[in-house]
């Protein structure tokens, strides 16, 4: 799928408030670079995140998904990272199963210090993701997928 | 018969087995009700019709439509227009027309693959390899059979759709009660519920319904109930490590199979507020699992060798993503 260099994946993030949000608020702060193509999401936790959330993003229009949080043993709540681990564990094999390649859903555990680590990260996954293609899930929400044939308005019979 | 003064009942369906109307006529004495007040202008399955006659009829004439199955192939979208244009209400009714149920699952698959399922493999005694035409020139003439789509849609996909009536079929005493309240409506004893509405079942869950007893414990392994020697008859099926899709299913059957010793399958669809049923499910079987490990948690999810035909069994065409990629891919779309 490297026919085309200038595909500029769309990648929706999701972020903790306690910690990879606050990562990405010191990579800014301190001018890190890091591509454009993630659209980050404020959670209050990684627990938080329904898949759901990363079912619509990618039947919308994403390209991939970053799940991020605070690492094992240090959520705000206790233990909800975990549960965001299960689900994205789970998640990732289901949408194998449409045909979505695993590497499209990431997750990842970035503290507030560790915005170094997330800019790295996002730079890596925008990367592998440019190199899959596009993923294109058809926009079925406006009504109808574009390979619909267009109907008679009458039976004939 | 008065035939003219009393309103019209229609029922078809498109791509479905048949259970639904089987699920109808299972009202008992209730269908005499419906002979009494209604008069059935259109039923493929219980009497002799043609499109043409649905055709010649003034639009909106027919006042209730049960319209079941999924949109497989051009003929069925194109009843279901016709449907539209001649009822005023118009019904999804079973889970194949709500959600895409068992046909729907045929998403996962390309068209060739389906075909070769059907016409090549085991399932068919078919010696000489043959295969449907769309269209063959006979020496009378052209003649053709509907075009199958790469991917099935539910009847809201394909036009409007008033009210959904979900089930695998749809419980009989369900649709013995909307019946009651049509013939009530009629009557001007009731008014409808606001459109877009489900009727015929709860908001809800199965779990809600279900008598077994939860008591947020956690599990090591998922195990098939058929494979489980000592199944508590109290316990909550899921907390035993049984698959069990109550969590976001819609209650309305009375958790008929979880109560019976079965794990729920999801018939009637998600529950109110559910935009991904099989997204919620996923949740919901995520939190039982006990173990922080990922190792591990990949171990314990060894034993659902299937989730996406476990989360999305009845609900893949209603669902945000609505089929696998092969299925959109395979037509050389995208």
């Amino acid at each position: 799928m490297s026919d085309n260099q200038a595909f500029e994946p769309v990648i929706i993030g999701f972020t903790c408030n306690w910690c990879s949000y606050r990562a990405a608020d010191l990579a800014g702060t301190a001018r890190m670079k890091y591509p454009p193509n993630v659209r980050l999401i404020r959670l209050m936790c990684s627990g938080r995140l329904d898949p759901t959330f990363v079912i619509k993003a990618l039947s919308g229009g994403a390209d991939g998904v970053m799940i991020t949080g605070c690492h094992p043993g240090e959520c705000h709540y206790i233990e909800q990272n975990y549960k965001a681990l299960r689900r994205f564990l789970l998640l990732r094999r289901t949408l194998a199963q449409f045909g979505i390649e695993p590497e499209r859903i990431k997750l990842v555990w970035a503290s507030a210090a560790e915005g170094v680590r997330l800019t790295e990260e996002i730079k890596k996954m925008v990367e592998e993701i440019r190199h899959l293609g596009p993923l294109n899930w058809p926009k079925w929400s406006n009504g109808r997928p574009d390979h619909t044939v267009i109907l008679q308005e009458e039976v004939k019979v | 018969m008065t035939t003219n003064a009393k309103p019209k009942f229609a029922m078809y369906w498109a791509a479905s087995c048949g259970g639904c109307e089987i699920a109808v006529l299972n009202i008992h004495e209730k269908i005499l009700d419906v002979d009494a007040n209604f008069e059935v202008v259109f039923w493929p399955v219980a009497m002799d019709a043609k499109y043409k006659d649905v055709q010649a009829m003034p639009d909106k004439s027919i006042l209730l439509t049960l319209f079941n199955g999924g949109i497989r192939n051009n003929e069925h979208e194109e009843i279901a227009h016709l449907m539209r244009r001649k009822s005023q209400i118009l019904v999804a009714f079973g889970s194949c027309a709500c959600e895409g149920c068992i046909p729907g699952l045929a998403n996962f698959s390309q068209t060739e693959q389906i075909f070769e399922a059907a016409y090549q493999s085991v399932s068919t005694d078919n010696p000489d390899n043959i295969l449907p035409q769309y269209h063959y020139t006979m020496p009378e003439g052209d003649i053709h059979i509907p075009e199958f789509y790469p991917v099935l849609k539910t009847l809201d996909q394909v036009v409007p759709v008033d009210y959904y009536m979900p089930g695998c079929p749809p419980e009989s005493h369900q649709i013995a009660a909307v019946i009651d309240l049509v013939i009530k409506v009629l009557n001007g004893e009731a008014s409808l519920p606001p459109p877009g509405s489900v009727i015929g079942a709860g908001d809800s869950t199965v779990c809600d319904d279900c008598k077994r007893e939860r008591d947020v414990k956690t599990i090591k392994k998922f195990i098939r109930i058929q494979d489980l020697d000592n199944l508590d008859p109290v316990i909550c099926l899921l907390e035993q490590g049984v698959p069990c899709n109550g969590p976001a299913t819609r209650q309305g059957c009375g958790a008929l199979c979880p109560t019976a010793g079965a794990q729920c399958i999801g018939c009637y669809g998600p529950a109110e507020g559910v935009i991904d049923y099989g997204a919620r499910l996923m949740t919901a079987f995520a939190s039982v699992i006990d173990s922080n490990d990922p190792e591990e948690i990949n171990r314990i999810l060894d034993g659902i060798p299937d989730p996406a035909g476990q989360f999305y069994r009845f609900n893949l065409a209603g669902s945000l993503l609505r089929t696998g990629r092969v299925a959109w891919k395979s037509n050389g779309s995208a």
